[in-house]
């Protein structure tokens, strides 16, 4: 299974990652960061297919992708 | 598992001090991943402009100089002359290469110095405060030209990469964009083209790459992206105006 | 001792630095230094360096600052309204603590001037020029073979304090021929260039740097760079003085003019006017002390220059007022004759001997 992983407290809360997800799983949390932001992050993880655009957009390296190794 | 996308090796872990959404993070990320795929990190020296990215040798994880306003091409040349068999580029704004360092910038193309300059479009002056940049486009506002630019007052903006392309002295220049993934792509791709052109000794690259300023503009950094698409793209058309096979 | 040859001092500069080791020049023509960027044109491709024609001095000091932060001997040369043009890039290149040497063959100004020899950049090259507390290093040759030795000297006292250095010649100096020689300078025991940018193999990235956005920061770099010049100051100033034994009364001059004044001397002396003469090698450092020993010995000074009077105002400082300070100066390319200094002094002294 494909996961995210969102360094939060880099987060600027741009929202670019939520608008470039095709499964519309990234969303700002209701959560505020050191940074005072309300950072992006993934509730429904399971439905991530792994496609990496939301940590091709972020503009601050928060996102991270990990893929099963193909076999 | 294992990691398809994250912070390459050629980035310092230290945060960007960029305004939220700003894609001059994209395309930092972009050159370090180039720079990372290609071997060149401990081989590289990159030279910082005056501008909102001057602190660029604080975030790229190999050699760098920071350079006066406009002046990253020459000092590149002393650089690069001295050090042939070294990768080294430029990273430089529109008011940093298109206004004070036209002359710098055209006469590196013209000697065809085997170098590559990333050139970050977002026609505005960003680090000063949102003031009317060389490349600012016709009826846009910005602090110095508060009614839009007209044509009468502040006359036209330059297109650099078609200007560029016109030398022959100039190897690669392409023109890409970073306001959707897979123009990110493909800007990464011409990015890779350029440093591999340099590498192989085919002469001036340069990569113009299309970029936002929500703060100056006025926008969200999304809808920065869909001005970006809408009325830069027009103006600022996005290919590969000259590759090297046209030099032959 | 070595071969001794004839050359032109413009071409004499350009031979004595790549004798040091400099293999890059950067430069734009301008005169009355036209040859020595020629020189280094033909001479360079041949020892494995580089010579390159920039578009502009702008641009020219910007790729010595490049080739000077990795790690080479650089140098470029112009004349004055072309250094007025390379300030920017002097004053990066001190802050970011580079070493590089920069000759200017000066030319009557302001504006465009004219093209015939003149000393009025002093202040330029002494006392800023450029933007920030910065010092250049300042050798002022008087002769042909002065000029060799000095550049030669000039990289090594760039790289042991890692600071930029200017060789202050005028178009006399530029243009006259004279038998040279060239003499290894005295190597000094240089630190390996470790900062410089050539690749971040086995080690953290250099930076090349002269930005400091925390005032804190700057203030301690601004410091440190200060009391590098306090350390200059007390190691490297250079002068000559000549008859200063019994001398009653000074002259002051450097580079060509004081050859002149060495003329006027003579012909003072044998007039029975006891008179001496400084000359300052290094107008920065300026041989303070010295003039201030010699104020306690005789009556007056006769600054004497190509310009309407810069050096003076450092003899003046030196002196501390005790003694008068004259000051006799020729400018827009006109040249001081021997006969006019003479009559100078006679005037100041008022006939008495």
């Amino acid at each position: 299974m494909p996961k995210v992983v969102f360094d939060e407290d880099r987060c600027k809360g741009c929202e670019l990652c939520t608008t470039v997800c095709p499964k519309n799983i990234v969303v700002m949390s209701k959560k505020i960061n050191a940074k005072g932001y309300h950072p992006a992050t993934v509730d429904e993880m399971d439905k991530c297919i792994g496609c990496a655009f939301c940590a091709n957009i972020c503009p601050d390296t928060v996102i991270e992708v990990f893929k099963e190794e193909k076999k | 598992m294992i990691k398809v996308a994250g912070r390459p090796e050629s980035l310092q872990s230290k945060q960007f001090h960029y305004c939220p959404g700003c894609t001059h993070g994209i395309i930092h990320r972009l050159v370090a991943e180039v720079m990372d795929e290609l071997g060149i990190r401990e081989e590289s020296i990159g030279v910082a402009p005056v501008g909102c990215s001057v602190l660029a040798y604080e975030y790229f994880n190999c050699d760098m100089h920071e350079a006066a306003h406009g002046r990253a091409p020459a000092v590149a040349t002393g650089i690069k002359r001295v050090h042939p068999d070294k990768v080294v580029f430029t990273y430089q704004g529109d008011g940093d290469l298109a206004s004070i360092g036209t002359a710098e910038i055209v006469h590196a193309a013209g000697r065809s110095e085997k170098i590559t300059t990333i050139f970050v479009n977002n026609a505005i002056y960003g680090m000063t405060g949102g003031q009317m940049a060389p490349t600012t486009l016709i009826g846009q506002k910005a602090t110095t030209s508060p009614y839009g630019r007209s044509v009468e007052a502040q006359g036209y903006p330059l297109k650099v990469s078609e200007m560029l392309a016109t030398l022959t002295g100039a190897a690669y220049i392409a023109r890409v964009s970073v306001h959707d993934p897979q123009h990110i792509r493909k800007a990464k791709a011409a990015i890779k083209k350029a440093f591999e052109y340099q590498i192989a000794g085919k002469g001036f690259t340069l990569v113009e790459v299309l970029s936002t300023c929500p703060t100056n503009w006025g926008l969200t950094p999304i809808e920065a992206l869909k001005w970006l698409e809408e009325n830069m793209l027009p103006y600022y058309p996005l290919g590969e105006y000259k590759t090297p096979e046209e030099v032959k | 001792m070595g071969e001794r040859i004839l050359m032109k001092g413009n071409e004499a500069i350009g031979e004595a630095a790549i004798k040091a080791g400099c293999k890059y020049f950067f430069g734009y023509p301008i005169t009355p230094q036209n040859e020595l960027p020629e020189y280094m044109s033909r001479r360079l491709p041949k020892e494995d360096g580089v010579f390159l024609q920039a578009e502009s001095e702008v641009a020219a000091i910007n790729m010595v600052y490049g080739a000077a932060g990795s790690g080479a001997r650089v140098m470029t040369s112009s004349s004055s309204p072309g250094i007025s043009l390379k300030m920017e890039g002097i004053s990066y290149i001190a802050g970011a603590e580079l070493p590089c040497v920069i000759v200017n063959i000066v030319r009557g100004g302001p504006g465009l001037g004219g093209i015939q020899p003149a000393q009025s950049d002093y202040f330029q090259a002494t006392k800023g020029g450029a933007h920030g507390d910065y010092r250049l290093v300042v050798l002022a040759p008087s002769s042909i073979q002065e000029a060799v030795d000095l550049v030669q000297e000039a990289f090594e006292i760039a790289d042991f304090y890692r600071n930029p250095v200017m060789v202050l010649g005028d178009g006399m100096i530029g243009q006259m021929m004279e038998p040279v020689e060239f003499r290894a300078p005295q190597k000094r025991d240089l630190q390996p260039k470790d900062w410089a940018t050539d690749g971040c193999k086995g080690r953290k990235p250099n930076v090349i740097n002269s930005l400091w956005l925390q005032p804190e920061k700057l203030e301690e770099h601004n410091w440190k760079l200060f009391k590098k010049y306090e350390e200059i100051k007390k190691n490297e100033v250079k002068y000559e003085t000549i008859q200063m034994e019994d001398a009653e009364f000074a002259l002051v001059a450097y580079g060509t003019t004081s050859r002149i004044c060495f003329s006027a001397l003579e012909t003072l002396r044998a007039e029975g006017y006891k008179v001496g003469l400084i000359r300052p090698i290094t107008i920065w450092p300026f041989p303070e002390a010295a003039i201030n020993q010699a104020a306690d010995q005789v009556k007056g000074f006769l600054a004497v220059e190509m310009s309407t009077g810069q050096m003076v105002e450092d003899v003046r400082l030196s002196v501390e007022g005790k003694a008068p300070v004259h000051f006799y100066g020729r400018t827009g390319g006109m040249v001081p004759s021997p006969n006019e200094i003479v009559d100078q002094v006679k005037a100041v002294l008022g006939g008495g001997k």
